[in-house]
């Protein structure tokens, strides 16, 4: 049987993967050995090139090259954001839809819709997937942003059974980067965590609520403006001041000088993410003005500020869109080729309370290669699904089975102090269990069960009292604000049930909450297997 | 970890019952990863919680069952013998390099890659560093001789001298005389010869009701039984300077012959052993008792028709002279019956001549007494003319009419002329 691949999608880069049979995850590369391959074609005479060859086109033939194109898919012509492929081929109509029109051999002009476009771009993955696994495909899980409409869903499993590829299922892109994310380092307890994926010409964000392994969406956010693309606009705009000044010759007069400006500033960024300086130098870059000058990150980082904090907004942004609090975030996970900036990660350090882990490129705690992340996800999940036949995966996409109840405050236990301590936190999907060992518990208890009201907190400390003597430090102390302290903190809501235990040595408290919404805890002790259970 | 607090009344179970919770909201969850599927399944499938977790624990179990190396539970844990820990590394040659590898169990059976496994296993354990390391003696001499092993073993050609030689592997013969079940005895004894076979596959031992043919091949097998069994191993060490070439010559010598003396005591070794095992083996005894219960049979066989013939001569002897008794009796009985009866017709001819000279004169002559002397001539001569029916006719005839019976037999003696009219001239 041939494995289920998985294909992750994007507008700048698509990447596939599969599970190979080590169990491992096979990010594929294609036959230039690129594993985030850049979702471009171009056309050179009869020649179609696909990926990083395709990409180079766009400085000599952008006319030919069709870039930004996966957003235009089923959407109609008039909802398409058209300012996307300025640099490539032009959108033109197409039967009401977005097209491009390339010239083929002899001055031929092709129409291409935008399904077509697709429906080859997909061909070309295909293909190399199949070179690198050697099997052929014929069946895929792809990942897609949370706003696709039903309607581009549809267009998508259209253009793949087009090139004999069955889409047995789509996944949010959210939720793909956070399966492959959790598959390589589990969370240990529930949490929530925002998946932040900045991709080349856009961001999405979503909040995710992760209770006993099942992720529910609690809110996404959509930038179709912010980017790679505008890191590297910065960058762009930066050398085009620099080349001014040097040569008195401005290069945003001509699209092949911005072209080239363009690709080397993106070379840029990309190796800023790892070392600290990186030369430019492009021959020719404007009325035959050679170009060469060195950056380093400190530098990038100032031009790109602007930029970088804004995605710092961003996620801002869709925490409050989910209503929740910064400090009720666990971690935020990111993934696009654009979570490579290490300013990126130490902006959301800053931003984010400390209890917030940043999961990016830069920390242990994450995968070094965010911009896999989705196609990884996509075949973990591929994987998965290889063990269902299709009637039960018809059934398990069933609203009935994936719309369920969700709790809406926690609950909980009344520890020793009195304080409350949440076992099944809110926006738990239910019907659900959890256990909860104690076993240390020894002697008589009483179990009290609550919901509890969760709120933050907010203690303003004292300054520090100064030291007199250290001179030196003023600088940096002068200015202090008074700090403010957020705290996240539960109080005690409505009593549910106590449950009396006598002579534990050692408990186990399990808390089965059923699809009805009836609570059941019990408490076992575990060397007596005596039971104590109340229902609600 | 929390701790609860502790109970103060006396509750056992407290349920608020009217106790509102708040309202759920009902909205999608993310269908990905596997807990999503479990959640599929428990929602499709009504299981409940304890039947879910109970599937769940099965298929863990399986798929650990298929995790674990199986090569894994062969090598030792324990080092077979501790006081190879003391072995001279000097000696390298005397310790038991199997029991340094961890593979007291598997020995000549392990394979390359077990070893390999297995010499890992020992390396991470007694390497000197690791040993300083945890505070021992900086003692390598232990890790000297799993070197000295792994180097002997993975070498084929040093492999095969060294299992010649490994007689910890040798698995003894049962005691003469002891009672033991033959098949479980010897058949570790043959199993472990058979490595040292050129030929393989090797025919097994099989079992008590192995036919004869099997055990026969199995024997025919060891009886010319090709061994590459060599004793290198036990080589002394030859110099290896060039100064005494004569010495070495010598040595080398002597090696020669003492391999050749061992590898013979070897082959009279095997020679005996089989001998034993097949006059100890149950089946040939019991093959060679149903030979000599199929010849007795053959014997039997063969005979029977010689014996039928036989049987069937006496028989028809035996019925020949039953007959010729039975035919004697008989003609003897028919005999005397003839004479009685001849005796009895005489009586009865002479009575009934009697009877028919009388009859003229009990009827009185008829009227011609005077002519009695005629007629009793003349009947006297019917009598003794007639034949013995006409005789017993006439005589029964006579006792109604004396005369017309005498006149009727006339008549019929003149008609067949055996006596003239003339003389019967009376009855005429």
């Amino acid at each position: 049987m041939s494995p289920i691949v998985g294909i992750a999608f994007g507008n700048t880069t698509s990447s596939i993967a599969y599970v190979n049979p080590k169990n491992d995850v096979d990010v594929i590369a294609n036959p230039d050995g690129e594993r985030t391959i850049p979702s471009v074609l171009s056309y050179v005479g009869e020649d179609e090139y696909h990926g990083g060859q395709a990409l180079q086109q766009i400085v000599r033939n952008p006319k030919n090259t069709i870039v930004n194109f996966r957003d235009f898919l089923g959407l109609s012509y008039s909802e398409c954001d058209l300012s996307k492929c300025t640099t490539g081929a032009p959108v033109v109509e197409i039967g009401g839809k977005a097209g491009f029109v390339v010239t083929r051999a002899d001055g031929r002009q092709e129409q291409l819709t935008v399904d077509e476009v697709v429906s080859r771009h997909l061909n070309q993955l295909k293909r190399a997937a199949e070179d690198y696994i050697g099997q052929e495909l014929s069946e895929t899980v792809i990942s897609v942003p949370t706003n696709f409409t039903d309607a581009q869903k549809d267009a998508l499993r259209a253009c793949a059974k087009k090139i004999g590829l069955n889409i047995i299922q789509l996944i949010n892109e959210p939720s793909a980067a956070l399966l492959a994310h959790t598959e390589a380092f589990p969370f240990k307890d529930d949490c929530n965590v925002v998946v932040a994926d900045f991709g080349g010409v856009r961001s999405d964000a979503a909040v995710i609520a992760i209770r006993n392994g099942i992720f529910t969406l609690l809110a996404t956010s959509h930038d179709s403006k912010l980017g790679g693309d505008s890191l590297d606009a910065e960058l762009v705009e930066f050398y085009a001041k620099d080349f001014e000044k040097k040569t008195k010759s401005n290069p945003r007069t001509n699209a092949k000088s911005m072209a080239k400006l363009r690709a080397n500033a993106e070379l840029t960024k990309k190796t800023l993410s790892n070392v600290t300086t990186a030369t430019i130098s492009i021959d020719s870059l404007a009325d035959g003005f050679d170009y060469h000058t060195s950056i380093n990150r400190l530098r990038y980082e100032l031009v790109a500020n602007k930029v970088l904090s804004k995605f710092a907004q961003f996620i801002e942004g869709v925490i409050a869109k989910a209503e929740l609090d910064p400090l009720d975030i666990n971690g935020v996970v990111l993934c696009g080729g654009s979570s490579f900036t290490p300013k990126l990660s130490s902006n959301l350090e800053y931003l984010l309370p400390e209890s917030v882990a940043i999961l990016g490129p830069q920390s242990k705690e994450a995968s070094n290669n965010p911009n896999e992340l989705l196609a990884c996800g996509a075949a973990l999940q591929a994987q998965l699904l290889s063990n269902y036949d299709a009637d039960e995966l018809a059934q398990a996409l069933e609203p009935v089975v994936i719309n369920t109840q969700h709790i809406k405050k926690a609950i909980g236990l009344v520890d020793a102090e009195g304080n409350f301590v949440p076992v099944l936190l809110p926006e738990t999907s239910f019907p659900v269990k959890k256990n909860l060992t104690l076993k240390n518990a020894k002697g008589d208890f009483l179990v009290g069960v609550y919901e509890g009201d969760h709120h933050i907190k907010e203690t303003v400390a004292e300054p520090a009292a100064k030291e007199a003597d250290d001179d030196e430090s003023d600088w940096s102390d002068e200015d202090d604000e008074p700090e403010i302290l957020r705290e996240k903190l539960y109080t005690l809501g409505t009593k549910l049930m106590e449950l009396g235990v006598k002579g534990a040595q050692g408990l186990e408290i399990s808390f089965n909450l059923n699809g009805a919404g009836a609570l059941r805890v019990t408490a076992r002790d575990l060397k007596t297997g005596q039971i104590v259970k109340g229902d609600l | 970890m929390i701790s609860l607090p502790p109970l103060t009344g006396d509750i056992s179970v407290s349920v608020n019952k009217s106790a509102q919770k708040t309202a759920p909201v009902r909205r999608p969850v993310e269908a990905v990863g596997r807990y999503f599927m479990h959640h599929a399944q428990r929602t499709l499938r009504n299981h409940t919680w304890s039947e879910f977790e109970k599937i769940q624990a099965s298929q863990n179990v399986k798929r650990v069952d298929e995790s674990v190396d199986p090569d894994e539970a062969l090598l030792d844990d324990e080092l077979a013998d501790e006081s190879l820990l003391e072995h001279d590394p000097r000696d390298w040659k005397t310790a038991d390099l199997y029991a340094a590898m961890g593979l007291s169990k598997l020995r000549y059976r392990a394979t390359d890659t077990q070893i390999v496994k297995a010499h890992r296993k020992q390396v991470l354990k007694h390497h000197p560093d690791k040993k300083s390391a945890s505070g021992g003696l900086e003692q390598d001499g232990f890790f000297k001789i799993i070197q000295k092993a792994y180097e002997v073993l993975t070498d084929s050609t040093k492999r095969a001298q060294y299992d010649s030689c490994d007689y910890n592997a040798e698995v003894p013969p049962p005691k003469k005389g002891s009672a033991y079940d033959f098949f479980e005895a010897w058949g570790p004894v043959f199993d472990s010869e058979a490595r040292f076979s050129k030929k393989k596959p090797v025919p097994g031992l099989g079992g008590p009701d192995a036919s004869k043919e099997d055990v026969e091949k199995f024997y025919n097998f060891w009886h010319r039984f090709d061994s590459w069994r060599t004793f290198e191993f036990a080589d002394e060490e030859v110099p290896d300077d060039s100064s005494n070439r004569d010495h070495k010559r010598y040595i080398e010598r002597k090696n020669k012959a003492a391999r050749d003396k061992k590898k013979t005591a070897d082959n009279s070794r095997l020679a005996k052993l089989i001998e034993r095992a097949s006059s100890e083996d149950p089946r040939i005894k019991s093959f060679k008792d149903n030979e000599k219960k199929e010849k007795e049979r053959k014997k039997w066989e063969r005979e029977a028709g010689a014996r039928a013939e036989a049987e069937a001569k006496a028989k028809a002897d035996a019925e020949a002279k039953a007959k010729a008794e039975t035919d004697a009796a008989a003609a003897a009985n028919a005999k005397v019956d003839k004479k009685k009866a001849k005796e009895a017709a005489k009586a009865a001819k002479k009575k009934n001549k009697r009877a028919v000279r009388s009859a003229p004169e009990a009827a009185g002559y008829f009227g011609d007494a005077d002519k009695s002397a005629t007629i009793d001539e003349q009947v006297g001569l019917i009598v003794d003319t007639v034949d013995d029916e006409q005789l017993v006719a006439l005589a029964e005839s006579i006792k109604a009419d004396a005369k017309a019976a005498l006149q009727e037999i006339a008549q019929k003696l003149v008609e067949s002329k055996k006596l003239p009219a003339s003389l019967l001239s009376y009855f005429a």
